[in-house]
């Protein structure tokens, strides 16, 4: 089995990437009852023997001793990581694994990928090599960090191209925190746009989320919850936002709740590399049947159900249920509706009590109202893992290369022209060392260039269908 | 003799467990119906075929199992240790750590050429404990990136390896609604690949096994292992021993060269479909009584007709005039015209059985003699608690227009250049597409012109 890193970059990176393996080891807990480090675990946890101190070795078999998690832990603010560290996890964390400073980014790009990348370039080769050096087989880096702020979003993406140099054999995946339209950072669309730049050429995949969606997702639970509509009680740890039953005895921070839906993306995205089922869908598989050109690599994804209720039946209405939710509007994301725009590609991946029959009764039920490219006209790719998230009987994470990034990245790109026309705030990047005006026209024409794929894709949706003609054989 | 299965990837190791399952349980159930003289030669030809002895007594299966990640291998293994029946020899499997990603090109080029030692040893090994070497049956999906890729590859190195052994690939179509986005792609790969070492193609459709379990088991839930136990029956009812020279001729002896032998005559020609009926429910097989001559004339009715299974067969269609030379493209549509034909017939009074209406020349094309173009196999040992149960391996027009099918998807995309990049950073061509595709093409040109 192989095993994936979690670079976790920033404030948002940080806060999300606390969650994850929050809830990572209340998900293996779940599922490993006797305590044994099995190749589940081994794909995000290192097994460490510390009764010699904490530079014990790794323990690949046996009893758990210690478990230490895969991931490099970067903020130029010290705030958030020594909350974590201060924290329940913090056994959980090697100091080896953390990079931070005490000055922060300013909200500036290029002060996180220039200057700090510069100065922590070195630093941060090296962790990552070590934590390399602990896995069998790595197959994935996975990134959180959110673009609109400094840290995450310029450092971030430096350490995004250092993979690509260091790593060039490992997946690189990527989940983007996008900025909302009311950011209260005012120079998050020179930031995103920088950065997206940077997605675009290096990132393997890239999972774009928007805080409004997770918002209006955490206010729809709320909702369900106190309008007493529910029959039953709703199963506490089973709500997508909750962090019930997990290491965490605090007082819920107010991000928490949405940080935990992103959190529980990634489990499910791994779910199937790491657990066994009847149609195992690995990292690799997602990449390689999601990206059909290099540079069309956003995907949008869905997460159903976002509660379950306290019922042990559960009829099979529920879960044709559940392949209908993924694909409505309020579940998705980001701020996007993939029905109505056009689909590259998509993946379904099911944990639980679901069989092949239940996947293809659904695709065949949701296939007519969802509009494929006409290459791709039955591009579904589908995964079954028998192992579901906890508190659920089932599960269902969607993911979707669609046009519907279009609007998200149209936005980014107008918000960006606003401040550039009148070159506002401007200065504040061009007077760091490494920074040219050629870094914005480079960025923007490159966010234009993905913007004109899409529009080209969509230019094809409910035209004519005509087949290329077929080889003619002499007979 | 003895037959060597190499189960390759996720699938061709889920299935695989379940045919050894079904080989097991068939010759371990006392529902023989014939004489105990009879069943125990039976059962040792199956031994012999498909099993090897091992010292805590329970029988152990011939096969290697390959897969380039742990998940499934380790869970196959277990399960056959759990059955308490049979099981797989402990050394008898090799894997990786990160599987093929889905990509055809990753398992062939890539896992092939670094693998080919391990892999051949474990196969050299198994084909050592035989007596007599039958021949290969490599079992894998064409959808995916191990079964697919790599075991092109590895049927490629067989080839090379036992230059004068039969080799038979039995290979899975996925759903046409899509397991893989690129299950075309991967799937135009890997049959023209196969079709240059391979001396057979046996198929089987998940959506036709779907359609089985659906309206014939009556399975509500249907999961993958309820599709691979039908596919595993179905494959049970034709290797398990028959005699294929007449009453009283004893066990064929070599089976997949009589396969071979009956149904590819020419290198052309291999793909074969299979049809098995009846397939029911366990629970309703006390209940249910049939007559040879109505599964006769159901199965007959199923080549011409092209029916996937015995529900809604179109029996409408018929063959043409016999003795008139038609042109192939005035022949009567939907008519399924065969090349050769196995009919495979196991329990009460099999002997008896008319297959007269099997031998009518207007089924064939014209270059076999009707007596060649067709071959009958018994036993009067029932299989599989089936009092009566009737197979057909079919060279004919069977596979034509799934064929087309997936071949008009994958070209459609090539058009568009859509995942190419994915193939060619390991090393496979747009090049290597276009000759894929100009092989498909003349296959389907081929069998479009019988």
């Amino acid at each position: 089995m192989t095993q994936s890193v979690v670079v976790q970059v920033g404030q948002c990176g940080n806060q999300v990437g606390c969650r994850f393996w929050d809830l990572a080891l209340r998900e293996h807990a779940a599922v490993n009852k006797k305590g044994i480090y099995d190749e589940a675990l081994s794909s995000f946890f290192r097994n460490v023997d510390t009764r010699s101190g904490s530079n014990g070795p790794d323990i690949y078999k046996g009893k758990i001793c210690s478990l230490k998690a895969r991931a490099l832990l970067i903020d130029m603010e010290e705030g958030v990581v020594n909350e974590i560290l201060q924290g329940p996890l913090r056994d959980v964390f090697d100091s080896k694994q953390l990079i931070t400073d005490v000055s922060g980014s300013g909200n500036n790009w290029a002060v996180g990928h220039k200057i700090y990348g510069c100065q922590y370039r070195e630093n941060i080769v090296e962790k990552l090599r070590k934590t390399a050096e602990h896995c069998d087989c790595l197959q994935c880096f996975f990134i959180i960090h959110s673009m609109g702020g400094g840290t995450g979003s310029g450092l971030g993406t430096f350490v995004l191209n250092l993979l690509e140099e260091e790593f060039p054999e490992v997946y690189r995946f990527v989940t983007s925190v996008y900025p909302s339209g009311e950011d209260d950072v005012i120079t998050s669309p020179y930031n995103s746009v920088l950065a997206m730049k940077e997605l675009n050429e290096h990132a393997d995949c890239v999972l774009p989320i928007e805080n409004e969606s997770l918002f209006e997702i955490v206010n729809k639970i709320h909702q369900m919850i106190n309008s007493g509509k529910l029959g039953s009680t709703v199963k506490q740890n089973s709500l997508v936002t909750s962090s019930a039953g997990s290491a965490k005895t605090l007082q819920e921070k107010p991000f928490d709740a949405m940080n935990n839906i992103v959190a529980n993306l990634l489990l499910n995205l791994t779910s199937s590399a790491r657990f066994e089922g009847s149609l195992n869908m690995d990292l690799n598989e997602i990449s390689m049947n999601l990206v059909p050109f290099p540079r069309l690599h956003y995907l949008v994804s869905s997460l159903t159900p976002l509660y379950t209720l306290a019922d042990v039946n559960v009829p099979s209405r529920r879960l044709d249920q559940m392949f209908s939710d993924a694909f409505s509007r309020d579940h998705q994301l980001i701020q996007a509706d993939p029905k109505h725009s056009l689909y590259l590609a998509c993946a379904l991946l099911v944990r639980g009590n679901v069989q092949v029959s239940d996947l293809r009764r659904n695709i065949e039920r949701l296939k007519p109202s969802l509009h494929f490219v006409s290459w791709n006209q039955e591009g579904w790719k589908t995964g079954l893992c028998s192992v579901p998230p906890v508190g659920h009987s089932h599960s269902l994470l969607a993911l979707a290369n669609n046009t519907c990034v279009k609007p998200t990245f149209i936005e980014l790109k107008d918000r960006f022209m606003k401040l550039y026309k009148k070159k506002a705030h401007l200065h504040h990047y061009l007077q760091i060392d490494g920074m040219e005006q050629s870094c914005f026209s480079e960025a923007i024409s490159s966010l234009s260039d993905l913007i004109e794929e899409y529009n080209e894709l969509d230019a094809t949706k409910g035209g004519p269908r005509i087949d290329p003609s077929r080889l003619k054989i002499a007979v | 003799m003895s037959i060597v299965t190499v189960q390759l990837g996720q699938c061709g190791n889920q299935t695989g467990h379940e045919v050894f399952s079904a080989l097991c349980s068939d010759i371990r159930g006392t529902h023989g119906l014939c004489s105990k003289k009879e069943n125990e030669s039976y059962h040792d030809s199956c031994k012999e075929r498909f099993f090897c002895e091992e010292e805590c007594g329970v029988p152990v299966a011939r096969a290697v199992l390959v897969d380039m990640e742990p998940k499934v291998i380790s869970q196959t293994l277990s399960m056959a240790a759990r059955s308490g029946h049979w099981k797989y020899n402990s050394h008898s499997h090799f894997c990786q750590k990160q599987g093929s990603g889905n990509n055809w090109a990753n398992g062939y080029s890539v896992h092939g050429p670094r693998h080919k030692e391990a892999i051949m040893n474990l196969v050299q090994k198994e084909a050592e404990k035989c007596d007599r070497l039958g021949g290969f049956f490599t079992i894998m999906s064409m959808a995916g990136g191990t079964g697919s890729g790599l075991g092109a590859f590895v049927t490629q190195c067989l080839r090379d390896a036992f230059p004068a052994s039969f080799i038979l690939n039995h290979v899975i179509w996925p759903y046409g609604t899509g397991e893989v986005i690129v299950q075309n792609y991967n799937s135009v790969l890997t049959l023209s690949h196969l079709y240059q070492s391979s001396d057979a193609l046996l198929v089987h459709e998940n959506d036709v096994i779907h359609k089985i379990c659906a309206q014939l088991m009556n399975i509500k839930q249907i999961s993958f292992r309820d599709v691979n136990q039908v596919i595993a029956h179905q494959l049970g009812s034709v290797f398990q021993p028959t005699h294929t020279a007449g009453e009283g001729s004893g066990y064929s002896r070599n089976p997949l060269g009589d396969l071979m032998e009956t149904l590819v005559p020419h290198p052309e020609f291999k793909l074969l479909g299979l049809r098995n009926i009846p397939q029911m429910p366990e629970n309703s097989l006390a209940y249910s009584t049939f007559s040879w001559p109505g599964l006769i004339k159901h199965l007959r009715q199923m080549l011409i007709a092209n029916a996937k299974m015995e529900e809604g067969i179109d029996w409408q269609v018929r063959p043409p005039h016999p003795g008139s030379s038609i042109p192939s493209t005035n022949k009567p549509l939907h008519f399924n015209t065969s090349i050769a034909n196995l009919v495979i017939l196991r329990g009460k009074d099999v002997h008896g059985v008319d297959l007269g209406s099997f031998r009518d020349p207007s089924l064939y094309t014209s270059w076999l003699n009707p007596q060649d173009a067709f071959k009958a196999w018994r036993t009067p040992r029932a299989f599989n608690k089936y009092e009566k149960s009737a197979s057909l391996v079919s060279n004919s027009q069977f596979l034509l227009k799934p064929l087309d099918s997936i071949v008009g998807k994958a070209w459609n995309m090539f058009a568009s250049k859509a995942y190419l990049h994915q193939y060619t950073k390991f090393g496979i061509q747009e090049e290597d597409f276009l000759d894929c595709f100009t092989t498909l093409e003349q296959v389907i040109s081929s069998y479009t012109n019988l």
